[in-house]
């Protein structure tokens, strides 16, 4: 399946996801729209979670999981456990707020699930992102009540990021130079540049293109 | 660094970007601490804060953010202290474990130097260093011959320190600039906690109400842990994950005056 990645839209803001604009008759999955305001951002923050928690599932019936150290298999098992609950928890919670978006199409092809390197590079990936996420999503959000609950995972999700670099060869992997900068400070990204990361993972695009800015 | 080579690959795109003053400073506030640099930290906050909606909500009443930055401060000079101390405690550290505290306390020296910067720039005067006794009064006499005891504390701190910033983030609501930092410090500090824990033989995160220390002083880090409803959902029907799993799945604030409590036993 060919896909553009994302489409550059006129806010700055993308489509980020599956364009499928061949002729194979298979129709386009359409956009899912994240929303505006809080709202959009607990829907951006939520279709993260969908991601990692369907990257955990994975990870549990892939070759490398089967063959794991128990020390590792414990690791990704709460991230599993974790991961889910997010999910669970921003699905009912933007119900009663607003309009969750729906379960999204994902991608995982590019990640082999039967090597070690492949599947905690995937793991490290989305951690660290899901942690810049949260960082960049804080001051976008209005209400106090979603930035203390963005502030109760974001740091979950930071013990999950370090767990997982915890398990390479660099010591210092855990909160390394790569990712904390000369102040101290980790990685903080825009809804825009996480979305462009996590698009290759995306069948369903999301429209982000309303999120606050 | 995997997600850096991955956007820089898309980095000419957002030179294409039709930007408003209000997105231009804030793309330039996450283009600047997106990327991990280098330099020194002379802090020069981005103009970010003066182009704020004014939809946005202020920070609460009665709490300024000068004195959000002190309280963190605070706790900044007792983890760095705590930990240049150790580094300077002959035969304590040794190995991974040491080359483990050397990264973490020059996180804390950096977070020190940032939040004095932040404050000055608020026009705002940092409190001094407060004189801390980390035997608190004898209690852990050994706590810098002793590595098992040092990293006890070191656990304790950082959960409370990931805690107190939790509790801080509404405070800094309506300061975009102070807010991105707060929680950009936040995170590393639960790096820290969860590589501290690591070493200790603990899981990353904390299950239920769990004081992993062995230190019953510490019980006041972990109490009020244990939570299975947020934001009114009850995720125990919610959820197939169970109890355990869905307590770690959440890090809960520390008050201000909880913080200062706990940070009490260490300050003489």
């Amino acid at each position: 399946m060919k896909y553009s990645g994302f489409t550059v839209a006129a806010a700055g803001l993308i489509i980020a996801g599956c364009d499928d604009d061949d002729d194979d008759n298979i129709p386009d999955l359409e956009a899912v729209d994240l929303g505006s305001g809080d709202i959009g951002i607990l829907n951006y923050a939520y279709a993260l979670e969908q991601v990692e928690s369907a990257f955990y599932a994975e990870v549990l019936r892939g070759g490398y999981y089967g063959n794991a150290p128990a020390a590792e298999r414990q690791i990704l098992d709460a991230l599993n456990e974790h991961e889910q609950v997010h999910a669970d928890f921003f699905r009912t919670a933007i119900a009663s707020v607003g309009e969750p978006i729906p379960a999204l199409q994902l991608d995982f092809s590019n990640i082999n699930f039967n090597d070690r390197a492949s599947v905690l590079t995937a793991a490290q990936t989305f951690e660290d992102l899901g942690v810049a996420a949260y960082n960049g999503a804080g001051p976008l959000l209005t209400n106090a009540d979603f930035l203390l609950i963005a502030g109760k995972i974001v740091s979950v999700e930071a013990r999950h990021a370090a767990a997982i670099r915890s398990l390479s060869t660099d010591v210092l992997a855990f909160a390394g130079d790569d990712i904390i900068d000369a102040n101290g400070l980790d990685i903080a990204l825009s809804p825009s540049q996480v979305l462009q990361v996590v698009s290759p993972f995306l069948q369903t695009p999301l429209d982000a293109r309303n999120l606050p800015v | 660094m995997k997600i850096l080579q991955l956007l820089n690959k898309y980095a000419s795109l957002a030179e294409a970007e039709p930007q408003t003053a209000a997105t231009s400073s804030r793309r330039e506030m996450f283009r600047r601490f997106g990327a991990a640099t280098k330099e020194a930290a002379t802090i020069a906050l981005p103009l970010g804060a003066a182009l704020l909606s004014p939809k946005k909500v202020r920070a609460q009443a009665g709490t300024s953010v000068v004195e959000v930055l002190n309280f963190a401060l605070t706790l900044e000079y007792l983890e760095a202290e705590f930990y240049n101390m150790g580094l300077d405690a002959s035969g304590l550290l040794s190995g991974r474990t040491r080359s483990v505290i050397q990264q973490i306390s020059k996180h804390e020296d950096a977070h020190v130097t940032f939040l004095r910067s932040a404050i000055q720039s608020q026009n705002g005067t940092p409190v001094e260093k407060p004189e801390f006794d980390f035997t608190a009064g004898g209690t852990f006499g050994n706590v810098f011959t002793d590595e098992q005891t040092f990293l006890a504390l070191a656990q304790a701190f950082e959960d409370t320190g990931v805690r107190a910033y939790k509790g801080q983030a509404g405070n800094l609501l309506g300061n975009d600039d102070l807010l991105l930092a707060a929680l950009r410090i936040h995170s590393v500090e639960a790096r820290h906690a969860a590589e501290i824990r690591r070493l200790r033989g603990s899981e990353a995160w904390i299950e239920m109400a769990e004081n992993t220390t062995g230190v019953s002083a510490a019980d006041a880090v972990y109490a009020g842990e244990a939570q299975t409803t947020q934001l009114g959902v009850n995720l125990e029907s919610v959820s197939e994950i169970d109890n355990e799993g869905i307590t770690e799945s959440f890090d809960e604030p520390l008050s201000r005056q909880q913080v200062l409590d706990i940070a009490a036993l260490f300050i003489t």
